[in-house]
């Protein structure tokens, strides 16, 4: 592939005005409400500049920073899923003629969008939910087309967040498949400046329309000090050495009753988390019961709805959904898809407002179980 | 589809209430033609003089009961109902009024009038279900509009109403909002609390007031120790459950653990 080249904040501008004409609709990371949040952006000025975050289990605080970076943060309370997988759409509508009724399906039509500032675990997450909805024998039209007229111009982290754990997930913090163009900022004390690794063809050819150099191999030495700088920072660690094992060894361990009795059973885990996928769908009549649509919503597995059956719940208590949860999630999630569905990115941490974190909780089990374990 | 044969007579009825939730059917504006098109309304007092006679195929409860009276008033009206809804936080959960249930209700009416002689109170403002059976609760302090159409709707229509009993957060999720307890260390209710109002305070930064009374599965221990965390004293929690929903039992079973009245 194509050596790196340079690019200074103005040829990123440049960018994002190349990629408007070409008609993407360039979201990325903002400030919004108190937090780094993604949504439409016109230009460099709307990136949170000279901004970072600091995060722990339930906390989340944004800080201004010494510098005028424009990635010096780590990932916040949204994720791209909200592009790709929208919280809620019309599935179709319906309208009555006499004695039949006619289905209308929705037009299959999205804006082509760029995401700008993908984090390595976040394409990782991106590639888990590809293969949910797209991989496999039933595809979902929206993700798809919506996934397919995506172009991702990646971020390589320049710094690791306090519930960061991408460096045991194995899905991070450098950028390594998936992109059309990888940034790395580097913010030397008179200079500001990308090295832009290019991923594809269409990346190139985006490139060429903006003032770049070729990367001398300082400056590239430089991008890689970076990353190498924030793997030695996460904030988190979780050990996954036959996880998959560990958690189906313990359904009945005593720490799913203690984590129970801290678990609000909110869903925002599920909500924030960038590979959670689960959906349901409201069907909805108007007042004249002459129209009808179905929704599409995004659920969680921590509603009493979600697992509701003839006579009941199946998971009625909170234990049980914390317990389906983060098993499927850790353990039985390599055995549907093949790859473990977390990717590190600490979400579920900060934004569980008892700060309840997985890692601490596997921990303790795997603690415990190397207590109790008896010598073979 | 088939045609239906005659449009169902709907009542909306009053006990000890604001007449909010009421107002939320006349506030339907666009909607409110297709609405009275569909339905006959039957007797509505805040809105028509005109009252035809029961039975009605729907009655739509506000408020709550507190005194003797509307006790044996709410029997005449659900033996007149083949279908009875209540809507809003005093009919679902006692309202605001159940604060009384708290303290001795004699001590306040000394107090706040000139005769008490005359006033024939109940000791508690409880909610419709306590007294007969209800086939469906709106939560909501108001209710909202838009899910109330969806009730009505959803009646006239012969299927479930879609009025979800998850929390409120998922509302916040799906909407885009950050949560102002996480971010910005605000006392939020929404982890405990009904959806229903779209997460309404927190799009406006502020935390979720519970409105909509305890989601279907409250874990409020584990709240008020967030709470804690944020600063909070016993005094403060007390006071955030009790709010519109105060009498509704996870709640009140929280604020009475704070109260120290209760130590």
């Amino acid at each position: 592939m194509n050596k790196p080249v340079i690019i200074d904040p103005e040829g990123l501008n440049q960018l994002i005005s190349t990629l408007t004409r070409m008609g993407f609709q360039v979201v990325g990371p903002t400030v919004r409400e108190e937090a780094i949040v993604y949504e439409k952006l016109e230009s460099i000025k709307d990136l949170p500049e000279g901004f970072t975050d600091e995060q722990d289990g339930g906390i989340y605080r944004l800080k201004r920073r010494s510098d005028k970076a424009l990635f010096g943060y780590v990932v916040g309370p949204h994720s791209w899923k909200k592009f790709l997988h929208p919280p809620e759409r019309r599935l179709w509508s319906a309208d009555s003629e006499g004695n039949d009724f006619k289905i209308k399906p929705e037009k299959l039509e999205s804006p082509k969008f760029a995401f700008l500032g993908v984090r390595a675990c976040e394409m990782h997450a991106i590639a888990i939910q590809d293969k949910v909805f797209i991989n496999d024998k039933y595809v979902d039209p929206v993700y798809q087309i919506r996934r397919e007229n995506a172009f991702f111009i990646a971020v390589n982290c320049g710094q690791a967040g306090g519930t960061c754990f991408c460096v045991s997930m194995n899905t991070g913090p450098k950028v390594d498949t998936g992109f059309d163009l990888a940034l790395t900022e580097i913010l030397d004390t008179d200079r500001h400046y990308f090295v832009v690794e290019v991923g594809s063809d269409r990346g190139a050819a985006c490139l060429e329309q903006v003032t770049h150099q070729q990367a001398q191999n300082e400056e590239v030495r430089q991008a890689e000090d970076v990353v190498e700088k924030t793997s030695g920072q996460m904030g988190r660690t979780l050990d996954t050495t036959h996880i998959k094992e560990l958690l189906y060894d313990n359904l009945e361990h005593p720490r799913w009753d203690d984590i129970a009795e801290r678990c609000l059973s909110c869903a925002n885990c599920t909500m924030v988390c960038p590979t959670c996928f689960c959906s349901t769908v409201e069907d909805v009549t108007d007042i004249t019961g002459t129209h009808a649509e179905r929704w599409q919503k995004w659920d969680s597995c921590f509603t009493m709805d979600f697992t509701y059956l003839h006579g009941g719940e199946v998971r009625a208590s909170t234990k049980s959904r914390y317990r389906q949860w983060l098993t499927h999630k850790l353990a039985s999630w390599q055995d549907q898809f093949g790859s473990s569905g977390c990717v590190g990115c600490g979400r579920c941490i900060t934004w569980c407002p008892p700060a309840i974190d997985l890692t601490e909780e596997i921990s303790q089990i795997r603690d415990s179980e190397t207590q109790t374990s008896k010598p073979t | 589809m088939m045609a239906r044969k005659s449009k169902p007579k709907v009542a909306v009825w009053k006990f000890a209430s604001c007449d909010g939730c009421q107002l939320s059917l006349l506030d339907c504006e666009d909607d409110l033609l297709a609405v009275s098109q569909e339905i006959e309304i039957a007797h509505f007092p805040e809105a028509s003089r005109a009252v035809m006679k029961g039975p009605y195929d729907l009655s739509l409860v506000e408020g709550s009961i507190t005194t003797p009276h509307d006790a044996e008033r709410i029997h005449e009206i659900r033996k007149s109902s083949k279908f009875l809804i209540t809507i809003g936080a005093c009919a679902t959960a006692g309202g605001i009024q159940a604060l009384r249930n708290f303290k001795d209700v004699n001590d306040f009416i000394s107090i706040v009038y000139a005769t008490p002689d005359y006033i024939d109170t109940l000791q508690k403002s409880t909610p419709i279900s306590d007294h007969i059976k209800v086939d469906f609760e709106l939560r909501g302090c108001p209710i909202d509009k838009m899910q109330l159409l969806e009730v009505i709707s959803a009646f006239i229509n012969g299927r479930k109403p879609n009025t979800p009993a998850h929390s409120t957060c998922i509302e916040c999720k799906r909407r885009g909002t950050v949560c102002v307890m996480v971010a910005q260390g605000k006392m939020c209710m929404g982890p405990v609390t009904h959806a229903g109002c779209g997460a309404l305070c927190p799009s406006y930064d502020r935390g979720c007031y519970g409105c909509f009374g305890p989601q279907e599965t409250t874990n409020t221990g584990s709240l008020s120790t967030q709470l804690k965390k944020l600063g909070a004293d016993d005094d403060e929690i007390v006071r955030t459950f009790r709010g519109f929903n105060a009498y509704a039992e996870p709640f009140r079973k929280e604020s009475e653990l704070h109260d120290k009245e209760n130590h």
